[in-house]
């Protein structure tokens, strides 16, 4: 078991995972807040084609060429929904479910062509789209640290002006913050999170990688900075733990892992969060009948 | 006075941390029309919501004609708050009024032809024969809230509970709805409405019920319907301007 | 029949089944359910062939479906304990899902479940798995239990037309008028899921909620009664269907992959140029509404 820890690969995927599990966590509370929760699921989806056109152009499986054509497709992906949603009677969870699919469906049908290429490199294509952090080599690493670390800083330089923008846009208007400027930008770097993390954990997972961090940091604080930072700490442990586990067999997926780590962290701070967790709002419930009843015996003993 | 057609009986509710309703106790008289009256976040909705049994009751009990909700479902009217629905749905005017007669259809049996025309006797009598077959996201605020208002007078309940039934209407459609509302209340139905405007609470209610997340007041309007219950209720956040009209100005937080 | 009329017949029968119960979710803006769902059925079908130990119709079609009405309880669930709806589901499918990979991972090997053929689908091969029927003969089991699934759907969104669209526009009046919003919640749920399983073998779960979704939403922009939005969001699946099969069979690639982006050409055509609620058509005439009122 430690031989495989050991192993400077393993320590490789180890540190990118990790890295990718506190930028995931971070961008994840920005979503949090703007209720966008299954946009994530929807770009991840929406990459697809992007990833399938970029390895047909450059006729082999570079990483940094595949996460530009994956930002491009989801970005368009992006464009769409906001397009469909404010023109057209449909809701935003139906445009998100389409472009999804939509997408999917066509990276299926370039994927199939890419295949019938001679000489195209298939498996690593795959693995890539499916979520095979064990498959990273050392300049995939690279190019996903700095990627992560450049949307970390993103998020921490503008700290003020992300918390005015999503907590209270229309003061932020009046101070000057350009609203279309922010949104761009958010999208730009909910983006990149999500295409530097497909490699790791799949285009299905990756919503999880951002819904799960955050949603559980919530149990426990009510300050914005609090729950981004722990919510970047859940998923960094997260993505070393996850790795860790599936680098102890050989063929485990790390994704799933990662996810079903998470989804262990999400289901302690549901029980026992200081903050709405369950344990405690049971206990706030069963106060608040006892009040409600004494408040009832102290009426009705005053007015007879 | 008659026996009451509504008890409530030390009711209280809970939104999440809140305990937004306690002890709210208030028995209502038949062929009366109350008006509820109070601040934002006072729980009125809720307490409708609470009695209707659309949201959990912590403690306490509503009885309606001397029995619990379930047993007399079928003779009370629920007309929801304009906003709760999606009025892009696809549907027209006259579809929306029929479903207040679903309850009675019941299962596996599709509105017929009497239904159609309860529905559409409804519709003309608030004015909107001629929108009948209007897809319902082509209705004016106004408009919408008549066929809310219709959809409630075809299930020809006892009991009427409506939540701001006048919140966003034109002039016009204000008083159709009063009218109606009158019209019910003659003949011998019990009306409760949510409403925000003080400045019509004389002319439109003959009782008020005065909330702040419990009853402070309840009774008669011209009884209870005063500047001190009113500045009981809303915490002393209202100051009037001018002594005898009733006149709500601005709220000052002082 | 040939090869290539089965094929359509089958696929045919997804954008039906799809595009009536598909209506409902739109409605519902709950569309992404069908994502979720069509995810969470993969654990179903895992565990029901770890349980009986062989790819069988029924066993799978159960999983499925008990999957399908588990991934809706548990969204429900948070949801009443004040998570973001949209966050439950991603929490709870992307959980199940995880722990469907994770079993075949481990215990199944590399038997007849395989995820990205699970995801992805493949259509052709059902002509190849047929059942024997009295009078009919030889027919592929795909398209049987589709047909099966196909009409069950038709006969309940029929039969209770009354209450999907009560619960659907006011759940708040339907549940004061005692119709039972929640139980036709998971009612929609379950017939969702089954839809996808039944679905799940021909054309893969992306697939599903292409036809699910898309031909819905389509529909959503021709019409303004429920009936026709009912009937044109089953033609539209059809027509995908055919379409996508055509597309695919022209540059040759993936079937299931063709359907979905047909259904989006679909979409996109009925965006545009729909004469009710298409973009051009409100740019011609943009006041008119705004008029009327």
């Amino acid at each position: 078991m430690w031989d495989t820890l050991l192993n400077s690969n393993t320590q490789w995927v180890l540190l990118s995972t990790t890295i990718l599990g506190v930028a995931a966590g971070i961008i994840g509370c920005l979503a949090y807040w703007k209720r966008q929760n299954l946009m994530s699921d929807a770009l991840s989806h929406a990459a697809l084609p992007g990833v399938v056109i970029a390895f047909l152009l450059i006729g082999e499986k570079n990483l940094f060429f595949l996460v530009i054509g994956a930002a491009i497709s989801a970005f368009v992906g992006a464009l769409l929904i906001q397009w469909i949603t404010t023109t057209s009677r449909i809701s935003e969870d139906s445009a998100m479910g389409m472009i999804l699919a939509v997408f999917y469906g066509l990276g299926i049908m370039l994927l199939t062509i890419a295949n019938r290429i001679p000489g195209g490199d298939q498996s690593g294509l795959d693995s890539f789209i499916y979520g095979q952090a064990a498959a990273m080599v050392t300049s995939d690493v690279l190019t996903m640290l700095t990627l992560a670390l450049l949307v970390i800083l993103v998020v921490f330089f503008g700290f003020k002006e992300w918390k005015l923008f999503l907590f209270d846009r229309q003061f932020a208007k009046g101070i000057g913050l350009s609203i279309n400027g922010m949104n761009t930008l958010y999208t730009v770097i909910l983006v990149t999170t999500i295409v530097i993390g497909i490699q790791a954990v799949g285009v299905i997972l990756m919503a999880a990688m951002l819904i799960m961090p955050a949603v559980s940091a919530r149990y426990w604080t009510r300050s914005f900075l609090t729950m981004i930072l722990l919510s970047a700490s859940f998923g960094g442990v997260s993505g070393a733990v996850g790795t860790w586990i599936s680098a102890m067999g050989s063929g485990l997926p790390t994704g799933p892992f990662i996810v079903v780590t998470a989804a262990g962290m999400f289901v302690v701070s549901l029980i026992l969060g200081k903050e709405k967790g369950l344990l405690v709002t049971y206990i706030q419930f069963r106060m608040h009948r006892k009040k409600a009843k004494t408040r009832v015996r102290v009426r009705t003993g005053g007015v007879t | 006075m008659s026996e009451p057609v509504i008890q409530v009986d030390h009711l209280s509710a809970f939104y999440q941390k809140n305990t937004v309703l306690y002890d709210v106790t208030f028995d209502v008289a038949p062929g009366s029309l109350t008006g509820i009256i109070g601040p934002n976040g006072a729980g009125k909705s809720t307490l409708i919501k609470t009695m209707l049994h659309l949201h959990p009751i912590l403690t306490g009990n509503v009885s309606f004609f001397g029995q619990p909700f379930h047993k007399v479902k079928k003779r009370i009217g629920y007309v929801p708050q304009r906003g709760s629905v999606d009025w892009d749905f696809p549907t027209d005017a006259l579809d929306v009024v029929t479903m207040g007669l679903y309850g009675k259809i019941g299962w596996l049996k599709r509105p017929s032809k009497t239904h159609r025309a309860q529905a559409m006797s409804a519709l003309e009598k608030m004015g909107m024969k001629d929108y009948a077959n209007r897809q319902i996201s082509q209705l004016s605020g106004g408009q919408q809230q008549r066929v809310f208002l219709a959809r409630a007078l075809v299930q020809e309940a006892d009991i009427y509970f409506m939540d701001e039934p006048l919140a966003g209407v034109d002039a016009g459609t204000e008083r159709a709805i009063m009218e109606i509302l009158k019209e019910l209340k003659s003949a011998g139905k019990t009306v409760m409405v949510v409403h925000h405007d003080l400045q019509t609470v004389e002319h439109y209610f003959d009782h008020v019920l005065l909330l702040n997340r419990t009853v402070l007041h309840y009774g008669k309007t011209e009884e209870t319907f005063t500047k001190e219950n009113i500045a009981d209720a809303y915490g002393g956040n209202m100051r009037w301007m001018g002594g005898e009209q009733k006149d709500v100005g601005h709220s000052i937080k002082q | 029949m040939t090869y290539t009329a089965w094929i359509i017949l089958t696929a045919a029968l997804v954008g039906m089944a799809c595009g009536l119960v598909g209506v409902f979710l739109v409605l519902r803006k709950t569309a992404m359910m069908a994502d979720a769902i069509s995810h969470t059925v993969l654990l179903g079908i895992v565990v029901a062939y770890l349980v009986t130990r062989e790819v069988s119709g029924p066993a799978m079609l159960v999983g499925g479906i008990a999957a399908g009405l588990l991934t809706a309880f548990f969204v429900q669930w948070l949801h009443s304990l004040n998570v973001q709806h949209d966050a439950s589901m991603g929490v709870v499918f992307t959980t199940l899902f995880a722990i469907g990979v994770i079993l075949i991972a481990t215990s199944v090997g590399n038997v007849h479940l395989d995820v990205q053929h699970a995801l992805m689908g493949d259509i052709t091969f059902i002509p190849f798995q047929t059942v024997t029927l009295p009078i009919v003969g030889d027919i592929p089991e795909a398209t049987v239990i589709l047909l099966l699934v196909f009409l069950v759907v038709l006969f309940f969104i029929v039969a209770f037309y009354k209450e999907w669209k009560i619960t659907t526009f006011d759940p708040a009046l339907a549940a004061s008028l005692g119709i039972p919003v929640l139980f036709m919640h998971y009612f929609l749920m379950g017939l969702v899921s089954v839809t996808t399983v039944a679905s799940f073998d021909a054309v893969g779960a992306i697939m599903v909620v292409a036809m699910l979704i898309t031909p819905a939403a389509s529909a959503y922009l021709w019409t303004d009664k429920l009936a026709v939005m009912l009937v044109l969001s089953g033609l539209f699946g059809v027509v995908a269907a055919i379409a996508g099969y055509v597309i695919a069979f022209w540059i040759d690639t993936s079937i299931s992959g063709s359907m979905a982006f047909a259904t989006g050409i679909l979409f996109m055509l009925s965006f545009l140029f729909s004469p009710k609620h298409g973009l051009i058509m409100k740019y011609i005439r943009p006041s008119k509404i705004a008029h009327s009122t």
